[in-house]
């Protein structure tokens, strides 16, 4: 595909505004549609619609694999973090009203942190089986492979 | 009859929902085709997304985002827990597909009747072996 | 086949829309219409695009699919009315969930809030189910990846 200049430029233009529309959906969950789920799903779409313009091997040299499986579990650690954080600050497992000596503000921490880390183990997700499934090659199985 | 419209008038959206179950469970049983079973899950998936969020909708609600004035807000209980059921179709699409993928090389096809005919064959080989 | 399903995830997301269910209608446009069509595109082109032409015409699927849709139908002829206000299901937990996000929790968007702190727990086992078809799907389809990267500790049976 790098010989379609349209479809290059058209991805040139479009990627910064896809991050950066993720961005807005992840940090504005909170006040309108959107949360780690979308946010991830857009953010992913980002990567791949570069992958899907540029090659396979820019995507990689991007992204590298080891990188976003590593991702991928820093996100639901994340999570799992904040569960145990508020175990040891006293409360009971994913409670978020210790987080912080106000309860709604250590409420919105904890959503904001959990909704992050729900993000980003989406976003590596779709990476990392978007990557499978484009750098799978076919061969022949020889006989003694059977 | 004026309660038979307004029978009909309440329910359509569950038969609208159930219509679309029956011809997704009809791809997933009567093709053969591994990837078009998976295109039938998808589609019975989405009826039954339809079918929960039809049950939450309140007439005359609005969205569930809070704006500060009293207002009437449809039911956010079956939000929930459809955001969690479309995260979890997607997860089992991608490795439904992965599977398939294996599935063809290691048969060689991915027609259903085809993969079954392989497997008696190579039954009936192991029981000559044997 | 695969641009069909893409215009009907799409469609459906519409709906959503319209049945005031915003979130979900963003996560099903995002997710059916963009990444699953990239999926099954993935698929296809690693597999083959024909299908075989049916031979006999598939009279028990028909039978199942009838006595299914029958049951179902039958089913739902006591549910509670479209956009019943008074309908058992908006009376449980559904009250408390939203006048407890305007006091105890602050933030305007009452799935998000739902969603991260009053069924926290099950978020986090969701994102545990993204994280295992992550997995599982690098574990199938990892051995070609040895074409372009080293490959590491060698084929896994």
């Amino acid at each position: 595909m790098k010989h379609h200049i349209i479809l290059r430029i058209g991805a040139k233009l479009l990627i910064p505004p896809i991050m950066l529309f993720a961005l807005y959906v992840q940090f504005h969950g909170d006040y309108g549609p959107g949360g780690g789920f979308q946010a991830g799903v857009i953010f992913a779409s980002a990567f791949i619609l570069y992958g899907l313009v540029f090659g396979l091997a820019e995507l990689r040299r991007v992204a590298p694999l080891a990188v976003v499986t590593k991702l991928m579990a820093i996100g639901w650690l994340i999570y799992i973090g904040v569960g145990y954080g508020g175990l040891i600050l006293g409360g009971k497992f994913l409670d978020y009203n210790v987080l912080s000596d106000d309860r709604i503000a250590g409420q919105h921490l904890g959503i904001l942190l959990v909704e992050l880390g729900v993000g980003i183990t989406v976003a590596s997700t779709m990476l990392v089986i978007y990557q499978c499934f484009a750098a799978h090659q076919s061969r022949e199985l020889s006989d003694d492979e059977w | 009859m004026v309660s038979d419209i307004h029978f009909i008038l309440g329910h359509y959206n569950y038969w609208a929902a159930i219509l679309l179950m029956a011809a997704g469970f009809y791809i997933v049983v009567a093709r053969g085709n591994l990837i078009k079973k998976i295109v039938g899950l998808n589609l019975f998936q989405v009826s039954v997304f339809m079918l929960y969020i039809s049950m939450g909708k309140v007439t005359g609600g609005t969205a569930p985002i809070l704006t500060g004035r009293p207002e009437i807000y449809s039911n956010p209980l079956p939000h929930v827990l459809i955001l969690t059921a479309i995260v979890v179709g997607v997860a089992t699409t991608a490795i439904g597909l992965a599977l398939i993928v294996r599935i063809k090389e290691a048969y060689g096809t991915i027609e259903e009747d085809e993969i079954l005919a392989i497997d008696r064959a190579l039954e009936q080989q192991d029981v000559h072996v044997q | 086949m695969v641009m069909l399903s893409g215009v009907f995830s799409l469609l459906s997301a519409g709906l959503f829309v319209t049945m005031d269910a915003v979130d979900v209608a963003f996560t099903e446009a995002a997710v059916g219409a963009g990444l699953t069509t990239v999926l099954y595109l993935g698929a296809l082109a690693l597999t083959g695009s024909m299908e075989k032409a049916i031979t006999r015409p598939p009279y028990i699927a028909v039978l199942v699919m009838t006595a299914m849709a029958a049951v179902l139908l039958y089913g739902t002829m006591d549910m509670p009315p479209f956009g019943d206000a008074d309908a058992p299901i908006h009376r449980h937990v559904t009250p408390e969930y939203i006048t407890g996000t305007q006091t105890q929790i602050g933030i305007p968007n009452v799935v998000s809030a739902v969603l991260a702190s009053y069924r926290g727990f099950d978020t986090l086992g969701e994102t545990g189910v993204i994280f295992t078809a992550g997995i599982g799907v690098l574990l199938l389809l990892r051995r070609r990846l040895s074409l372009h990267t080293p490959s590491k500790g060698g084929d896994a049976q």
